[in-house]
């Protein structure tokens, strides 16, 4: 049997959602750049750090990519109107990300132009700025932008044919005004900086290290429950975007995404589940001494974020509300590619669990010792 | 109308200079990685420490190089949405599949086990290091791949319909996308040139050490590896070329034509092999050169297999050709404009809720139906040129897509006389020539400089479409205004500049350390070693 557009609609709706929380986890890179000079007393210290965080930059690099790529093959509108209309939000973004690929490679080469001191300023500049854009960026499926479509204008010649327009000068930069998807940020930003914390715990064999980073995440799992909860208070209060599916008539809905999360019990159940993992990984590691809640709260990171994904995405749901003109707003429904594509990319999609395989089998298999000073200052590749 | 044109000029522009700098990084990243794996291969099974030494050291410059190709890909992909979003709107349903392809399958790939080549040495076995080196390898070449399918799709748009409902291309048959001839040809021509650019960088790289009479072994062991690979490379890429040739004249005639500045059609056409083109516009039957060396026939014969073959000049294109037809450009801006009035038709009708007048346009963009296939056939597969503004704006920028083709094939013939010249010195054991270590060293810009000339052949021969025949750039272009992607282009120059030049500041440093964490005495061949442990 074929499966229907909507199905297809919906399964990759759930792919790009397990992808964006994957994205969030692989984040802790950012929030462990941003821990340098807190964490790091010593240079040597701030080194074993860096070739910690140096074996997954790429990985989270590539998350980004493909979530990028994913999304376009997918829902290719949503790419069209965000990206050309939000132009310097996303444009902001990529430069961090430039920053901190570069960062790496050329932190402790001779010749490198900009000292080591000056590659550790862009990684934290990455670490701090990266996750807060992507976080406000995230925020604006549930708050919107500025945007118009209409893709009846290809059918116009000799003048402005484009599809889609922003309708704020600001380009993107106007959803940093907006305090809601700050908080969505700054959760983003301390989350990353407390899986950082743990992935040093976890990682690090290096006792100041360790001491380090237990206080500090201390400091750091409050503030991210602050604005977590600053968030999560917002998005169950707030009034959402519903569509009809018979008409794909928009409207405003009050309380749209409570009512997701009750009226899809396995989504709100895996938001809940995943909140609850987060923090039974903290405790793990602040109250019992534990090294390993780095796994409770990476996949309890995962599975919030992707429901979190879901409930904006699912259930008649409009992900990316227009301000301007409420009926541009779009859903999985209107800005999704063709049935077609869709089931030729999910066939490639099978492919994801043996991806996932070999990143497991790999990560394991490299991280199954420690990290220690004398490993990073023996081996000649090191960041 | 001239702000989007001004839209489109920017936009071009970051479009042009990100792809530049990403492309002065991505070939060596294609063609080193396989050298050592190469080089790890025979560490592998000879267990001759030698031949880890060397291939660590190459690796350290991979390393190097890698990072800046990864960072400017990401600003080419996004760019498809913040500076072309009605391009990501019109194809994102056929471009945006191998886009996703290529992370899913390759990016993971060369993420993931690149972590195991550089940091794996102490953490994981032999094998499962030499597998990781291969998985980067071909991680980066897959990665390749699916950026040339997309590429390719670009310049011969096959296995897609016009979906009037959505006002966008839909892919109907992803393997014809996937498999379409100048998506093969165009991976094997692109990915062999980086090859062939990684085996240049190693011999001339190794050819600097034996100037400076440092790491003998090192050097003319990876001479020899990289003059096999590189040589295999070089002549692949003469056949591919040739192919990309007659593909081109099959199906971007246009480029051709201005990689010729062939004006008037001709049968026996003569090639240009060098030549003076006039400056500015020439009228017809004028000759746009003010000297030539031409070869009789061979443009026939190379782009049509065939000394009698008519090749079609500019003019023909521009204006038509009726004797062996060609459709004037004014008679496709016309049909082309037919189309696009049958799009807003379809827009006011549903805006206006009448079915009647949707369902009557829908019928001649339904290939189905027999009205269905005569407009597709007659007015949509001219769509584009609905959008141009003159005939004339259908022309690429001839002069230099001419002397970039030219660059890019002499620099071509100069590689295979330097591969074949360097195999052939490297077993007499004549490498100790300084005149010809030079030559070695000096040819690493030659391929830079050849890479760069294909790419300009290809994206600049191609305007003013960026989907043949389908969508001009003028179309393409996002709805924002042109400040900010004047500033950001702005940004990127200057960043992307110092990114280069940080780099090859770095690299020259690394390569005149050396493979520096073993020392060469160090090294004992495995046989000696073993007579060595006998004794003790």
């Amino acid at each position: 049997m074929e499966p229907t557009l909507n199905f297809l609609q919906h399964y990759w709706w759930g792919v790009m959602s397990l992808l964006g929380g994957i994205l969030v986890f692989m984040l802790f890179v950012q929030g462990g750049q941003s821990l340098l000079r807190t964490i790091g007393r010593t240079d040597g210290q701030r080194m074993l750090m860096i070739n910690a965080l140096g074996t997954k930059w790429k990985l989270g690099f590539t998350t980004l990519v493909t979530f990028g790529g994913a999304f376009f093959a997918s829902f290719p509108i949503f790419y069209s109107t965000s990206f050309g209309g939000a132009f310097y939000l996303w444009m902001l973004i990529l430069l961090l990300f430039v920053l901190q690929g570069v960062s790496y490679e050329f932190r402790s080469k001779a010749g490198n132009l900009f000292g080591p001191r000056g590659y550790e300023f862009f990684l934290a500049a990455n670490g701090y700025g990266g996750a807060l854009l992507l976080g406000v960026a995230v925020g604006t499926f549930f708050t919107g932008g500025h945007f118009m479509v209409n893709p009846g204008n290809m059918g116009g010649f000799c003048g402005d044919v484009a599809i889609s327009h922003w309708a704020s000068p600001w380009h993107g930069l106007e959803a940093l005004a907006d305090w809601r998807n700050l908080a969505l940020g700054l959760a983003v930003v301390f989350l990353a900086r407390c899986l950082a914390l743990q992935y040093f715990l976890n990682n690090v064999d290096d006792e100041q290290i360790e001491e380090q980073s237990r206080k500090a995440l201390w400091v750091n799992v409050p503030l991210f429950l602050l604005f977590f909860l600053a968030f999560a208070a917002a998005l169950v209060t707030m009034t959402g975007y519903a569509v009809d599916p018979d008409t794909g008539v928009v409207a405003t809905d009050k309380y749209k995404y409570l009512q997701n999360l009750i009226e899809m019990p396995a989504v709100g159940g895996a938001f809940v589940a995943g909140v609850v993992a987060v923090l039974v990984g903290f405790a793990l590691d602040l109250l019992r001494g534990s090294r390993r809640g780095i796994w409770w709260s990476g996949a309890g990171a995962i599975v919030t974020v992707t429901a979190l994904l879901l409930t904006v995405g699912y259930n008649h749901t409009v992900y990316y509300p227009s301000l301007s003109d409420l009926q541009s707003s779009l859903t999985i429904a209107n800005s999704s590619s063709s049935r077609f594509t869709l089931q030729t990319m999910s066939y490639v999609s099978l492919l994801i669990p043996l991806v996932v395989a070999y990143i497991w089998y790999v990560w394991r298999t490299m991280n199954r010792r420690r990290l220690t000073s004398e490993e990073v200052a023996r081996d000649a590749e090191s960041y | 109308m001239n702000e989007i044109l001004e839209m489109v000029d920017w936009s071009r522009a970051q479009f042009a200079m990100t792809a530049m700098y990403h492309w002065l990084f991505v070939p060596l990243t294609l063609g080193l990685a396989f050298i050592c794996a190469i080089m790890e291969t025979q560490y592998y099974r000879t267990g001759d420490l030698h031949w880890k030494r060397t291939a660590k050291f190459w690796m350290k410059l991979f390393g190097i190089n890698f990072a800046v190709g990864v960072v400017t890909g990401i600003i080419l992909e996004f760019q498809f949405g913040t500076n072309w979003s009605n391009y990501a709107h019109f194809v994102g349903d056929i471009f945006g599949a191998p886009l996703a392809i290529e992370g899913i399958v390759a990016f993971f790939l060369e993420s993931t086990f690149i972590a195991v080549m550089f940091f794996g040495w102490e953490r994981v076995s032999k094998r499962f290091h030499l597998v990781s080196t291969w998985m980067v390898a071909i991680g980066a070449s897959l990665s390749a791949l699916w950026i040339l399918i997309a590429n390719a799709w670009m310049q011969y748009p096959v296995g897609t319909a016009f979906n009037i409902a959505t006002m966008r291309n839909e892919m109907t048959d992803f393997w014809a996308v996937a498999l379409s001839p100048v998506a093969i040809n165009k991976f094997l021509h692109t990915a062999l040139s980086g090859y062939m650019l990684g085996a240049v960088f190693v011999m001339g790289v190794a050819a600097w050490f034996l100037l400076r009479g440092r790491e003998e072994r090192m050097a003319l062991s990876s001479i020899r590896i990289a003059a096999w690979f590189g040589g295999a490379a070089v002549v692949l890429l003469a056949i591919t070329g040739d192919r990309s040739g007659v593909i081109m004249a099959e199906t971007q005639p246009m480029k051709l034509a201005a990689m010729e500045a062939h004006y008037d059609g001709a049968r026996r056409a003569p090639l240009v092999v060098i030549g003076a083109l006039k400056a500015g516009e020439t009228a017809d039957g004028e000759d746009p050169f003010h000297f030539k060396i031409k070869i009789p026939a061979l443009l026939s014969v190379a782009s049509r297999h065939d000394a009698d073959a008519f090749v079609p000049g500019i003019n023909d294109l521009v204006g038509g050709n009726a004797e062996y037809g060609l459709m004037p450009i004014s008679e496709k801006m016309e049909r082309g404009r037919v189309a696009i009035a049958a799009m807003s038709e379809y827009s006011a009708a549903k805006r206006a809720g009448d079915r009647e007048t949707m369902q009557a346009v829908a019928e001649k963009f339904d290939p189905l139906t027999p009205v269905g296939k005569t407009f597709l056939q007659d007015y949509y597969s001219h769509l584009g040129y609905g959008y141009l503004s003159s005939p004339e704006d259908a022309i690429p920028p001839v002069g230099l897509t001419f002397f970039s083709f030219r660059v890019m094939v002499g620099l071509g013939v100069w590689f295979i006389l330097l591969f074949a010249a360097t195999l052939w010195m490297s077993y007499k054991k004549k490498l100790d020539r300084r005149w010809m270590l030079h030559t070695l060293l000096w040819s690493i810009p030659l391929a830079y400089i050849a890479g760069m000339a294909g790419w300009i052949v290809t994206e600049v021969g191609r305007q003013p479409w960026t989907i043949q025949d389908l969508l001009p750039t003028v179309a393409a272009v996002s709805g924002t205004s042109t400040g900010p992607v004047m500033l950001t282009f702005f940004i990127f120059v200057v960043l992307f500049t110092v990114l280069l030049v940080a780099e090859i500041r770095i690299m020259t440093r690394q390569i005149g350390r050396g493979p520096d964490d073993v020392p060469p005495e160090a090294i004992i061949p495995p046989q000696l070693a073993k007579t060595e442990e006998k004794q003790a």
